[in-house]
């Protein structure tokens, strides 16, 4: 257990050492969101509308950006190597590799998209409820991601097709995340929403580690 | 297919000298005893058990270092030392870790990031870990690489001390290895 | 017969070789009976008139698209768990014919919708899903061509595979539930006039007739990636000497 807090610790500490790698990624998020009401126009009821589908498919983009740096530099120096030869069982450190990848990429946008919120007017209510679906809704990115990152490690194309093999499999969430804010706003139930995201978070929790560190043996074989 | 009909025993105190020309496939042989590539024909088997029966226990008892140094760059000397003991479960001291580090000629660069050392002097960090990690069985892939004469000695006093205390090792290199009980395999 | 020594890709290719022409034939003499009935013999529907006959092809190909996806992951999963490579190649072969079929459901789709509904797309659950397959299949194309080693190509494809297999259902679940949701008009394609006898019959042939296809198709790629493989072996060697 303590190698996974131990591994925590290190991937936050190497992001610190270069913060500017994950800054960008939140700018790509604010800046995302910002185009469409450019491109659609700034009218209020329909940009209330479609604000629950917006910010979520910049979540999803944002955090297909972070994941081609999950394990791309330990690949590259060796120490992922190292970590599959490691005693200490390859899932909880990958694990622990995911809790840090979102701790750095998912919990950001969670703290910022009420912020984005505001820009389009959503009531607070909504806004409550888009923190809660995008705190349930990240660790599911992060952890489906995990597993196509893991697969095209080191592959040419890498981060295209990254994307390719991964929106795919978040369609799931964006519809039970957005759904979950679109039917707040309109003072739906969203009891349904939730169960369903929170379903899909544990799924994931049992199955995506494994997957990932499968297919990193894989890559290093 | 690279090669084929290889076998050999390795005992306590005895090491394995894996020679052969660039390209004959030294690096993949040892990476197959890592167990991180499987033989399509053939085991490899630890104190008689296949290494996929129970791979958690040659983990253990493993340390392989490979061409790359498997250091951080952003992370001091020190810090590198740590974390890649805590990763394998078996956390060191920091008074532990420095005096490693200290006997491989490192003191005053402890806390430097690594990407400020030499590549000499980043193999010394790793000749660290290899002491602190005390593994049984050592896979080192041209660990002479890059080391200074100095350093050089150290290694080969490193591991001298390894084998006499019942270790075993498995070394690639294109410079001969001045260590007494070697098994030689040329590809 | 030990059926095991066909698991090795010198054993199958000869033996895939002497199938493929019955697979054919079996594949014509069904879709000629299947396309008879949807032509001549169902009658035409009363709301949808003759228009609606598309669905003889639209609906098996869904059906096989699906069904291709499952027998392509657990060929993949076979060959992941018993290291086999002829497992491997069955599922790189069957990819193509799956995303084809996925394909042609989107489009016969759009030309079963544009007259009914007046467009050429609609957003209802089945073409949704059947193009989130789409893209699951031309993922594991993707990837399988940008990975350089074979074996790992192989393996990769495997996981993403069954990783797909896992989330089709959780995705067609989902889709159904955002279908539901925003859908105002009644517009579906799963909507189909009830279904006279004749109907499920020439759909079922017509299914049968896909599958058929896709067999002999499948058999006929691997043999191509068994050579492109195996190319180095002498077994391979010697088919070249005797043909030139």
């Amino acid at each position: 257990m303590s190698a996974f807090f131990a591994i925590i610790r290190r991937d936050l500490l190497l992001v610190f050492r270069r913060k500017s790698e994950v800054l960008t990624i939140l700018f790509f998020f604010i800046i995302v969101t910002s185009l469409f009401p450019l491109g659609i126009g700034a009218d209020s009821g329909l940009l209330r509308k479609i604000a629950p589908g917006i910010i979520w498919v910049a979540a999803l983009l944002a955090t297909i950006l972070g994941l081609s740096r999950l394990f791309i530099s330990d690949y590259a120096d060796g120490t992922l190597e190292q970590m599959t030869l490691s005693p200490t069982p390859l899932v909880l450190l990958v694990g622990g590799k995911i809790t840090a990848h979102w701790i750095v990429c998912g919990l950001p946008l969670v703290l910022l998209a009420p912020v984005i919120g505001i820009q389009f007017d959503l009531n607070s209510e909504t806004l409550g409820t888009l923190i809660l679906a995008l705190l349930l809704g990240t660790p599911i990115l992060s952890l489906i991601g995990a597993i196509g990152a893991a697969l095209t490690l080191g592959v040419r194309g890498g981060g295209v097709l990254l994307s390719l093999l991964v929106l795919p499999l978040y369609i799931p969430v964006l519809i039970f995340g957005a759904g979950a804010v679109f039917a707040s706003s309109v003072g739906l139930d969203v009891s349904g929403h939730f169960s369903l995201l929170a379903a899909l978070l544990v799924l994931s929790l049992a199955f995506a580690p494994w997957a990932t560190a499968a297919s990193i043996r894989i890559a290093i074989e | 297919m690279l090669f084929t009909g290889i076998g050999f025993q390795l005992k306590a105190g005895e090491w394995l000298h894996v020679r052969g020309e660039n390209g004959v496939g030294k690096t993949s042989l040892l990476r197959l005893l890592a167990g991180l590539s499987k033989p399509p024909e053939g085991s490899v088997d630890w104190s008689g058990i296949s290494i996929e029966a129970d791979p958690t226990s040659y983990r253990r008892e493993l340390f392989f270092l490979g061409h790359r140094d498997a250091l951080k760059d952003d992370l001091t000397a020190l810090e590198n030392v740590l974390i890649a003991s805590a990763l394998d479960g078996s956390a060191v001291s920091q008074d532990q870790a420095l005096s490693a580090l200290c006997r491989f000629g490192l003191r005053g660069r402890e806390l430097l990031p690594v990407s400020c050392l030499s590549a000499g002097q980043k193999r010394r960090v790793i000749l660290a870990r290899l002491l602190l990690r005390k593994a049984t069985l050592w896979i080192l892939d041209e660990p002479f690489n890059a080391l200074d004469s100095r350093a050089v000695e150290l290694l080969s006093s490193l591991i001298a001390e390894h084998l006499a205390s019942g270790g075993m090792a498995v070394l690639t290199s294109h410079q001969a290895i001045p260590l007494p009980n070697a098994k030689v395999l040329s590809l | 017969m030990n059926w095991f020594s066909f698991s090795s890709p010198a054993t199958f290719y000869p033996l895939a070789g002497k199938l493929i022409p019955l697979f054919w034939v079996l594949a014509t003499l069904l879709g000629v009976a299947g396309l008879w009935i949807s032509f001549f013999v169902a009658p035409a529907d009363a709301v949808q008139g003759q228009g609606y006959r598309i669905i003889f092809v639209h609906v098996p190909a869904s059906w096989m698209s699906m069904f291709i996806y499952m027998v392509m992951a657990a060929w993949a999963a076979i060959g992941l768990i018993f290291n086999t490579r002829l497992s491997a190649m069955m599922a790189q072969a069957l990819a193509p014919t799956g995303a084809l079929m996925a394909f042609l459901s989107l489009w016969t789709g759009a030309f079963w919708g544009k007259p009914m509904w007046g467009a050429w797309w609609v957003w209802d659950a089945r073409l949704t899903s059947e193009l989130i397959l789409l893209f699951l299949f031309l993922g594991f194309i993707a990837l399988q061509a940008s990975i350089d080693d074979v074996r790992r190509a192989d393996k990769a494809g495997a996981i993403l595979a069954l990783v797909g297999v896992v989330n089709v259902p959780i995705i067609y679940f989902s889709v159904k539930w955002w279908n539901t949701l925003h859908q105002g008009s009644s517009v579906s394609m799963t909507k189909a006039p009830a279904m006279a006898h004749t109907m499920l019959w020439g759909m079922l042939l017509m299914a049968l007739c896909f599958w058929m296809y896709s067999i002999a198709i499948a058999l006929m790629r691997v043999r191509v990636i068994i050579l492109e493989r195996e190319s180095h072996s002498d077994w391979v060697k010697n088919l070249k000497a005797l043909q030139s």
